[in-house]
């Protein structure tokens, strides 16, 4: 069930080159006004029209929460990815009319927190320019910890050290400079919560050293920039709607849903809120699970998929959708 | 045209009365000759002209001797009102949604100026002009959830979201159906939930819970839930038990007419910008038998409804000592004549 619209019209008003690799986007509402309030962590999903195809594609709102007369988004260019962040830095420029969603917000600030501890790789910063402008409004207390590979690439770090000072700390691969995660999480005062948005390796490496620090689960929070990987077409029977479709190199298999002309629920199109779970009635094969959505239990049974962003290779394949 | 506010009571003499406009629009919940628990939940969208679902926050004539009710439950009783320390800016988040709501849904009634964050709160029913600063606590008399809705119809449970589940951390509890927020605070959904009968083996609770947490931001959801009080009173709380309980044992054929009111609850879901959390506010609309049969269909829809329903539901809602007496006066409107299918009088 959905209820009002989830849709809002848009007009990009600039497009700014960060570095080598990303690029700022701004939108504005097309028909004027402000847009909604949002909370740090948030992500809209961006809709985009591709030569007759529709990538909808969830990106970090990292403009401040405290001022929503646009909304800013940064997009890092994947040259091997599926064509979603080529179509933003290609095709998207100023005074063009878009589609986004309402934000929804899987990464969340937890409120009760004494002190917020942030940790970013990468393009994982986004998320937390909102969550520190957030915070910063209020008088909260945090502290960011930033690893990239150089100066070049280190996307806001100086737009965050300008604001924060001394509560931002930088760590450049190329200096040799290294976060010692251990030593970190040894000194914090109790009441401080643990977020990390990067690659997977840097989360896991995270949550890995919280545990053995001995951390509790609630008080580490992550955030999978999970987009779906590209793979070999494969075949489905949606048996529901009695539909044979088939899932190209560079779709992946709820767009290929989607644009049979269903519309299956879904929030992150990332693996990781669990809206689009589908059944598996019947397979002949092998499946890829990239979700973090499912147990292990669930990846071994074959008896359901995530498909924002899992896959499959194989005879044959049928979903209940 | 405004709304006719009435003066009445809802304690001691009783007087409260629904006009027959009021009956008209009330929100009868049973869309079939039956019922069992369902999650029945639908889009919170607005409704028809002239039903408690035209805007998204309905304001009604009871609204001045509502909110007077609420002042004199507060004044005996400030636990009715709590919220933990994180959830300050869940309350400004309310604020803003009830402010904005009223004043673009009754602006002859309410009115909102912003200014960046100097606003101007002009609520006339209740003759309050107040300027304050959004976002500063030291510039209202109360903490903001209680601000708001001390001027808002209705209890409002206010849920953090975090760890997978939904935790009881704020909230505004008057206008109860025998629960408790001084007891349920901090509490998660299936804790609080806990001593519902049958829905926990249906399952009913984990696919509420999933849906709630998936909830977005302008897509507002709604269900609705019933039972039944002695005597119009709104603050039929655990902690006032001694004073109500006893209203059970006084259903006599003679009074009720009078006496005996169908209670239902609109509760919604709305998804706050700022704090992440989910506002649950639960309206509560009461209806006197008497008031409830001019309508045939609902008399003889309500009278099978409550003839028929399961021995533990009748037990859960505290229905079972007056429930034969309440069937037997209700099975007078009943000729057994077919009921035409949905919620409306015919």
């Amino acid at each position: 069930m959905r209820a009002g619209s989830n849709r809002i019209d848009v007009t990009v008003t600039d497009v700014v080159v960060v570095n080598e690799l990303v690029k700022r986007f701004h939108f504005e509402r097309t028909h004027g006004g402000i847009l909604p309030t949002f909370s740090g962590g948030a992500h809209v999903v961006v809709e985009m029209r591709d030569e007759g195809k529709t990538r909808l594609n969830p990106y970090s709102l990292m403009s401040s929460p405290l001022d929503t007369r646009d909304y800013t988004i940064s997009v890092r260019r994947d040259d091997a990815g599926r064509g979603g962040s080529l179509f933003m830095h290609r095709e998207v420029k100023p005074g063009q009319r878009m589609v986004i969603s309402n934000p929804v917000n899987l990464f969340s600030l937890d409120l009760r927190a004494k002190k917020h501890l942030m940790i970013a790789g990468g393009i994982g910063i986004t998320p937390f320019m909102a969550q520190t402008a957030q915070l910063a409004g209020r008088g909260g207390n945090f502290e960011l910890h930033y690893a990239c590979r150089n100066d070049a690439l280190a996307t806001y770090a100086d737009v965050l050290t300008a604001r924060y000072d001394r509560r931002i700390h930088l760590y450049r691969d190329d200096h040799g400079e290294k976060l010692d995660l251990e030593k970190l999480l040894s000194t914090q005062p109790l009441g401080t919560y643990l977020y990390v948005c990067g690659p997977a390796g840097m989360i896991k490496w995270v949550r890995a050293t919280a545990a053995e620090a001995g951390w509790p689960d609630e008080t580490v929070h992550f955030e999978h920039f999970a987009a779906p990987q590209p793979g070999k077409p494969f075949d489905v029977r949606l048996a529901v709607s009695e539909v044979d479709i088939r899932v190209g190199e560079h779709e992946s298999l709820l767009e290929a849903i989607e644009a049979a002309g269903l519309n299956p629920p879904y929030l992150c199109r990332g693996g990781v809120c669990g809206q689009c779970e589908t059944n598996v009635i019947s397979y002949d094969g092998k499946f890829l699970h990239n979700d973090h959505w499912l147990s292990e239990e669930d990846h071994r049974s074959g008896c359901k998929i995530m498909p924002c962003v899992s896959r499959f290779e194989g005879k044959s394949l049928t979903l209940e959708r | 045209m405004g709304i006719n506010f009435k003066q009445e009571t809802f304690r001691d003499d009783f007087s409260f009365r629904n006009s027959p406009e009021q009956v008209r629009r009330f929100p009868f919940p049973f869309h079939e000759d039956g019922y069992m628990y369902s999650v029945n939940i639908e889009p919170h969208v607005p409704g028809a002209k002239n039903t408690v679902f035209e805007h998204l926050f309905d304001v009604d004539e009871h609204y001045v001797s509502e909110m007077h009710d609420r002042a004199l439950v507060l004044a005996e009783d400030p636990l009715r009102c709590q919220s933990l320390p994180h959830m300050t800016l869940a309350g400004w988040d309310t604020l803003e949604l009830l402010m904005t709501e009223k004043a673009k849904s009754y602006p002859e009634h309410f009115s909102l100026t912003r200014d960046g964050d100097k606003w101007h709160w002009v609520n006339r029913p209740l003759g309050i002009d107040d300027r304050f600063t959004f976002g500063d606590t030291s510039t209202l008399p109360y903490d903001p959830l209680e601000y708001i809705t001390r001027q808002s119809q209705g209890d409002f449970a206010v849920l953090d979201q975090r760890d997978g589940n939904l935790w009881m951390d704020a909230g505004i509890v008057t206008t109860q159906a025998d629960w408790s927020l001084d007891f349920d605070i901090g509490m998660n959904f299936f804790e609080w939930h806990a001593p519902v009968p049958l829905a926990h083996e249906m399952g009913v609770f984990k696919r509420a819970l999933k849906f709630l947490m998936a909830l977005q931001q302008g897509q507002p959801a709604r269900r609705h839930n019933w039972t039944m009080t002695i005597n119009p009173r709104l603050d039929t709380s655990p902690e006032n038990y001694h004073k109500w309980g006893t209203d059970r044992t006084t259903v006599t054929p003679e009074n009720v007419g009078d006496k005996v009111h169908l209670r239902v609850e609109i509760q919604m879901f709305f998804r706050l910008p700022r704090s992440n959390a989910l506002l649950f506010p639960i309206r509560c609309y009461l209806i006197k038998m008497d008031e409830l049969v001019t309508s045939p269909k609902w008399a003889r829809r309500f009278h099978r409804v409550l003839r028929d329903l399961p021995p533990e539901l009748a037990e859960y809602k505290g229905l079972v000592r007056y429930r034969p007496t309440v069937v037997e006066w209700l099975s007078k409107y009943d000729d057994g004549a077919p009921t035409s299918p949905g919620f409306g009088p015919d």
